[in-house]
């Protein structure tokens, strides 16, 4: 009876063992709290999921994760995560997976090459962001006349260039909204700080009506520089963003911001969810898979979001 | 049987290597496979070229700071070179080494003639590099031609499906022409002299001047053709590439089992020294839950036990004497 009953836990564990699939996750590293997020989703939605995680952070540098995806390969993993630092450069280690027929999810970035070399990838698209913040604008402004000052990303960045179209896409065709001023506060608070004051002395504040801001960092940096020069932020100047960190919830929350698009960090639940159906039967999923960008205002109960997202290591 | 004391540096370098294996092998059977070994050997081989050029750097007693940024310049140089021009890949590999090991025989030249620290001069050298490389492009430029199809695509299978690709071959034929040069030529004898103390290799009659442009000269070299590898390597020219890979490469020839001041070690422990290295980066990967920053708190450990040791030997040399 007990030599049954072992063998019978033996079976078990071993049709466990050889369901479990195993991942390996090359994230590009964690220099800021959004990508630490996204890492903490994976993590989190591989457990869920029943899936053996191999994570290896490639601390910025390509040829890292170039050597990650490689000893995965020789593992023999069961598809390969990758967030690409950079999108050049990535053919032959690519080829090589798909020689080994281990499938590969690009999370967040693209790469620069054939896209039969990978089974999806898994984004945002930035230029619809832009245009989430700027169709808010226009229906949160109406006719009122509206000058508007943009704090951009790093410069020559895809994000900056993206969130610039997207938003400018949106504000078009209404000549009540105008952007006024436009410069760089590289996505920092620092920057975002700075830019705004300098901002509020060319335009002698209360002629400004809104900012938006490529990042919530730079918009939070913004609201300092907006409340030492006696302003009010939220209300004397609309205050719209995009990435929906924990921070800029507690800032709606007291009322000091208006809106936020959020780019959301669990790329890995949808990857999952594609490499599940591929496994099932093989089923092929579109070569591009859109996240949602939600729009956040102050009506959607901005602190229960802040206790929500504060844990996930932005 | 007595083994000459300035051997176990580069013994305590293998003997390490091996151990590492052993313990990476029978945690994962899977290790001790073809296809390791060849990840092994193309992942690290622009680090193994470079650490070549480093080596006679160390052995001399100096340094060479530059070589990181001079890998970034040479892949955006390449990349820029046939996006914008007609140029055979081949050519523009002839123009890059000729820059680079100009480039790196200027370093020599100022250190030698100025006599500045290698330290700053370097320092300057890797600044220039990496700002030159930006001023090629800020954007990373893929190389799309056919000849780098090819030499990408070079690889011979060996048994178990592992790949031992060109640009592992070249590294491994660097390191043998490194250790020709340093271990067999007037020049290496210089190389070590120098190291060994310049007054005394002045009064040996060693030509410094010329032996420090050279050595220089060297470095830049390798880290040009580390370039190119790096270039094989991506596909692509990233002026953001390699940055401190400099300081993995002076970690490498230590953990080879080089004096860092100069004067005592070989080439062949620089190979096992970027290996070694690699190893490590593999294992963390294999196991997939470690942190990868392990990689460099055991890099920071080896390192250390390489200075204790070599400070251990001095002394041991020192009361023979």
């Amino acid at each position: 009876m007990l030599k049954t009953l072992m063998t019978s836990a033996a079976i078990m564990v071993c049709a466990a063992a050889a369901t479990a699939q195993t991942v390996g996750f090359s994230q590009i590293g964690s220099e800021s709290g959004w990508r630490a997020a996204e890492t903490t989703l994976t993590r989190q939605q591989a457990e869920e999921r029943g899936i053996d995680l191999k994570f290896s952070d490639a601390q910025q540098r390509q040829e890292n994760q170039i050597a990650a995806i490689r000893s995965f390969v020789a593992q023999g993993v069961d598809a390969i995560l990758l967030a690409p630092v950079v999108a050049t450069g990535w053919d032959s280690v690519l080829e090589e997976a798909q020689e080994a027929e281990i499938p590969v999810v690009l999370l967040d970035r693209q790469v620069d090459a054939p896209d039969d070399l990978y089974l999806t990838a898994v984004g945002s698209d930035l230029v619809h962001e832009g245009e989430v913040a700027g169709q808010w604008l226009v229906e949160k402004v109406g006719d009122r006349e509206c000058r508007i000052v943009e704090l951009q990303g790093t410069t020559g960045s895809s994000p900056a260039i993206d969130r610039a179209t997207g938003f400018r896409n949106a504000i078009e065709g209404h000549d009540n909204l105008e952007i006024v001023r436009s410069q760089t506060g590289d996505f920092t608070r620092t920057g975002g700080k700075e830019v705004m004051e300098s901002f509020l002395q060319a335009e002698s504040g209360n002629e400004i009506c809104a900012l938006y801001a490529h990042n919530d960092d730079m918009a939070l940096g913004a609201i300092q520089a907006i409340n030492e020069a006696g302003l009010n932020p939220g209300e004397d100047i609309l205050i719209v963003s995009i990435d929906a960190v924990p921070d800029i919830f507690k800032a709606m929350a007291e009322g000091d911001a208006n809106a936020t698009v959020e780019l959301t960090p669990n790329m890995a639940g949808p990857a999952f969810d594609a490499l599940e159906a591929y496994w099932e039967d093989g089923t092929m999923p579109e070569k591009f898979i859109q996240t949602e960008s939600t729009l956040y205002t102050q009506d959607d109960d901005p602190m229960a979001e802040y206790e929500a997202r504060k844990d996930l290591g932005y | 049987m007595t083994v000459n004391p300035r051997l176990y540096p580069l013994l305590a370098t293998i003997g390490i290597f091996m151990l590492a294996y052993l313990v990476c092998w029978m945690q994962f059977p899977y290790m001790l496979s073809t296809r390791v070994v060849g990840n092994l050997l193309t992942d690290n081989a622009y680090l193994g070229i470079v650490a070549v050029g480093m080596t006679l750097v160390i052995l001399s007693g100096g340094i060479d700071l530059s070589v990181g940024s001079v890998i970034a310049f040479s892949g955006v140089f390449i990349a820029v070179l046939l996006r914008d021009t007609g140029l055979h890949p081949l050519a523009a590999f002839a123009i890059l080494l000729a820059v680079t090991t100009a480039f790196g025989a200027a370093m020599g030249g100022v250190i030698h003639l100025l006599a500045m620290p290698a330290f700053i001069v370097t320092l300057a050298g890797m600044f220039l590099a990496r700002g030159a490389a930006y001023m090629l492009t800020i954007e990373s430029v893929p190389i799309v031609h056919p000849f780098y199809e090819t030499l990408k695509n070079a690889y011979w299978l060996m048994p178990g499906k592992g790949r031992l690709t060109l640009i592992a071959i070249v590294m491994l034929l660097a390191v043998v022409a490194g250790a020709l040069i340093a271990h067999r030529t007037r020049f290496g004898a210089s190389v070590f002299a120098i190291g060994g103390g310049e007054q005394t290799a002045r009064l040996m009659g060693v030509r410094v001047g010329a032996t420090t442009v050279g050595i220089y000269a060297f470095s830049g070299f390798m880290a040009g053709l580390s370039g190119i590898v790096f270039s094989i390597y991506t596909s692509s020219g990233y002026p953001l590439a390699t940055v401190g890979t400099e300081l993995t490469a002076i970690a490498a020839v230590v953990i080879g089992g080089t004096l860092l001041t100069g004067g005592a070690g070989y080439v062949l422990g620089t190979l096992f020294g970027v290996l070694t290295m690699g190893l490590i980066q593999t294992y963390i990967v294999f196991d997939g839950s470690l942190s990868s920053w392990w990689t460099k708190i055991v890099i920071g450990v080896l390192l250390l036990l390489f200075i204790l040791l070599q400070r251990g030997l001095l002394r041991v040399s020192s009361l023979r004497a």
